[in-house]
């Protein structure tokens, strides 16, 4: 190691002996870094499983613009949208198609435990406003109290999921109404809800007689091949005599979903700040390493400077440490992190992994944060006055 | 300047503190010494040999009078000077000063790279050279920790020396050497002015060494107050 890096800087690796000169501090140095690192990680994959359950709702529909109400900060809040506004946007030359989409939680008690599923009614004959993968099920919705399952709904064994087939179908009771599950799909608890239930908008509103058929949760409108969702979406907000409405493509809509989930909503904030908090600590301790490495080299420092060194030699030993504690404190940090994600997520079932995206944003991250923290601590070189050694 | 001089003192006044604490500590000191020569600055604590010595050394910035170090005007001199200058020169403290971290090779390296110097193989080969004048061929491997004083001591010469400097300023540096180790030390150094020409300045306490001066300066109070050779206008 010394002699690679004695190759890479052109000079003895000062800053790697120095640190490797005690090592039980090196190794605490190292763990301090880990650690920061382990904290953001865990924040991080908490935020990031947020945001892919926030959006895992937006993979089963394939639908180019949603009309909601102004209220609906998420595709599971907000008010209902009166049908007739999809009547009013398919008099638009480039909306095709247009459905309405009605969502619920449905409490599905078990004799273990509740399950919290969010449940929506959508028109089975109309498969094309589905994921291709949905859309292959749909069929079995035209039954009545007819739905399909999501198999990784949190709290529901894996087997069981496993055993609901078309032809082996599962029953529950839901609201007094007995439903037949005729299949599954992938899906995925989230952390508001358990998992997701797909019904035909019939089957919807036999569960909740009160929702009307004629105020959905959401429109879903598909646009003509080559037409900008955008730009119709645009041309919608001026056509529809409703100005409250929020009528944007799918995808801002997800876009903004996930932005209010992470720094709206309490628990986006919170991760984020545990985010934040992670960094610091990390700039901290590797401050905290730096400097007092520095305060007791300081009389070696001034007679380097004595010999004529100048202050981008002692800048240089202090970024290179900074950089070795960076770069070998990650290695650890990210391998403790990733078990710990694979660990949350077998017993919370929330989708929590460590990703490529994830890990070049730590480390570039721990890259800076050592940088400054190390350019924090060469402000102490300053005292390392050459005059003092006499 | 002449070239036999390389250091030229000529009315240096210095003070320390500032305000009311601000005290003269050395008062119209005139001093030029030769190429090659072994000077030895003496006195009682306090008398200020130090202090010209850091100033000698730019160690320190010249306050009132001239200081002309290899042809360089101390005086009014910017840090980049400085600290060129200083590149030329070897230090030897009485604390050794050595790098904990780093093996007896890799200090005296040290001397070496601050001269930026490409090749490598003849740095390390000019480090085991140095260490091996100085007895310490068997101990390259070393940490300092590992080293008795006077082994340290020497260490810290053979960094001072790598270098091939210009001259050498030197604080006490046989006061942690047995009267052998010592002698063979100050020996070494009047032997480089014989032999490359290094100019030799080196404040002690020592009376063991002074017979190999060529000149000893006693100050007191800031002041010469004895000058083997003394500087005339």
């Amino acid at each position: 190691m010394s002699r690679l890096l004695q190759w890479l800087f052109g000079r003895l690796p000062i800053g790697w002996l120095q640190l490797t000169h005690s090592r039980p501090r090196f190794a605490a140095a190292l763990a301090g870094v880990a650690f920061a690192n382990v904290l953001v990680f865990v924040q991080l994959g908490i935020m990031n499983s947020m945001a892919t359950a926030t959006l895992k709702p937006y993979e089963f529909f394939q639908t180019d613009i949603m009309i909601s109400a102004s209220d609906a900060n998420s595709m599971s809040e907000g008010s209902n949208v009166a049908r007739q506004w999809l009547f009013q946007a398919l008099a638009d030359q480039d909306v095709i198609g247009g459905t309405g989409l009605f969502i619920a939680i449905v409490d599905w008690a078990r004799e273990t435990d509740n399950l919290a599923l969010t449940t929506y009614g959508i028109d089975p004959t109309l498969p094309q406003f589905l994921s291709p993968s949905m859309a292959r099920k749909t069929s079995t919705l035209q039954l009545p109290n007819a739905g399909i399952l999501d198999m990784f709904s949190r709290g529901l064994p894996r087997e069981e999921a496993a055993a609901i087939r078309p032809q082996t179908p599962t029953s529950l009771e839901v609201l007094g109404t007995k439903l037949t599950l005729y299949d599954t799909f992938q899906g995925g608890g989230g952390f508001g809800v358990d998992g997701y239930m797909m019904l035909s908008d019939q089957t919807f509103l036999t569960l909740f007689p009160k929702r009307s058929s004629a105020a959905p949760n959401h429109i879903l409108l598909q646009v003509a091949r080559g037409a900008d969702p955008d730009v119709v979406a645009a041309r919608l907000r001026e056509l529809i005599s409703d100005k409250t409405l929020r009528i944007r493509s799918f995808a801002q809509a997800a876009a903004e979903d996930q932005s209010y989930q992470q720094t709206e909503r309490p628990t986006g904030i919170i991760f984020g700040f545990g985010v934040i908090i992670g960094m610091l600590v990390g700039i901290v301790i590797v401050y905290q390493v730096l400097s007092t490495d520095v305060a007791d080299h300081l009389s070696e420092y001034a007679t380097f400077k004595a010999m004529g060194y100048p202050q981008s030699f002692f800048l240089g030993i202090v970024f290179e440490e900074a950089l070795i504690l960076a770069i070998l404190g990650f290695v650890p940090g990210f391998f403790v992190a990733s078990g710990l994600l694979v660990g949350m997520k077998a017993a919370t079932g929330l989708p929590l992994a460590m990703t490529a995206n994830m890990a070049a944003m730590v480390f570039i991250g721990t890259l800076v944060a050592c940088s400054a923290s190390g350019a924090i601590a060469t402000r102490r070189l300053a005292t390392a006055d050459p005059a003092d050694l006499f | 300047m002449s070239e036999d001089t390389p250091i030229a003192v000529t009315g240096l006044n210095h003070w320390f503190g500032t305000g009311e604490a601000r005290k003269q500590a050395i008062f119209d000191v005139n001093l030029h010494v030769k190429r090659g020569s072994l000077t030895i600055l003496m006195g009682p604590s306090g008398s200020g040999k130090t202090t010209v010595l850091t100033l000698m050394g730019c160690l320190r910035d010249v306050q009132d009078g001239s200081i002309n170090l290899m042809g360089h005007e101390l005086n009014g001199a910017d840090h980049a000077l400085n600290e060129s200058l200083r590149r030329r020169l070897g230090f030897i403290f009485q604390a050794h000063n050595l790098h904990g971290s780093l093996t007896a090779l890799q200090n005296v390296l040290m001397g070496l790279q601050v001269h930026g110097l490409p090749d490598r193989q003849a740095q390390h080969d000019a480090a085991r050279y140095a260490l091996s004048l100085v007895g310490l061929a068997d101990r390259m491997g070393y940490l300092p920790a590992n080293l008795s004083g006077g082994q340290k001591q020497r260490v810290a010469v053979a960094r001072a020396l790598v270098g091939n400097p210009d001259v050498i300023f030197a604080d006490e540096p046989t006061a942690a050497l047995d009267s052998e180790s010592g002698m063979t030390v100050v020996k070494m150094l009047k032997k480089l002015g014989q032999k490359r020409g290094t100019t030799t300045v080196m404040v002690t306490h020592d009376d063991r060494i002074l017979e190999l001066a060529d000149r000893i300066v006693t100050l007191e109070d800031g002041r010469i107050a004895h000058d083997t050779a003394p500087y005339h206008d």
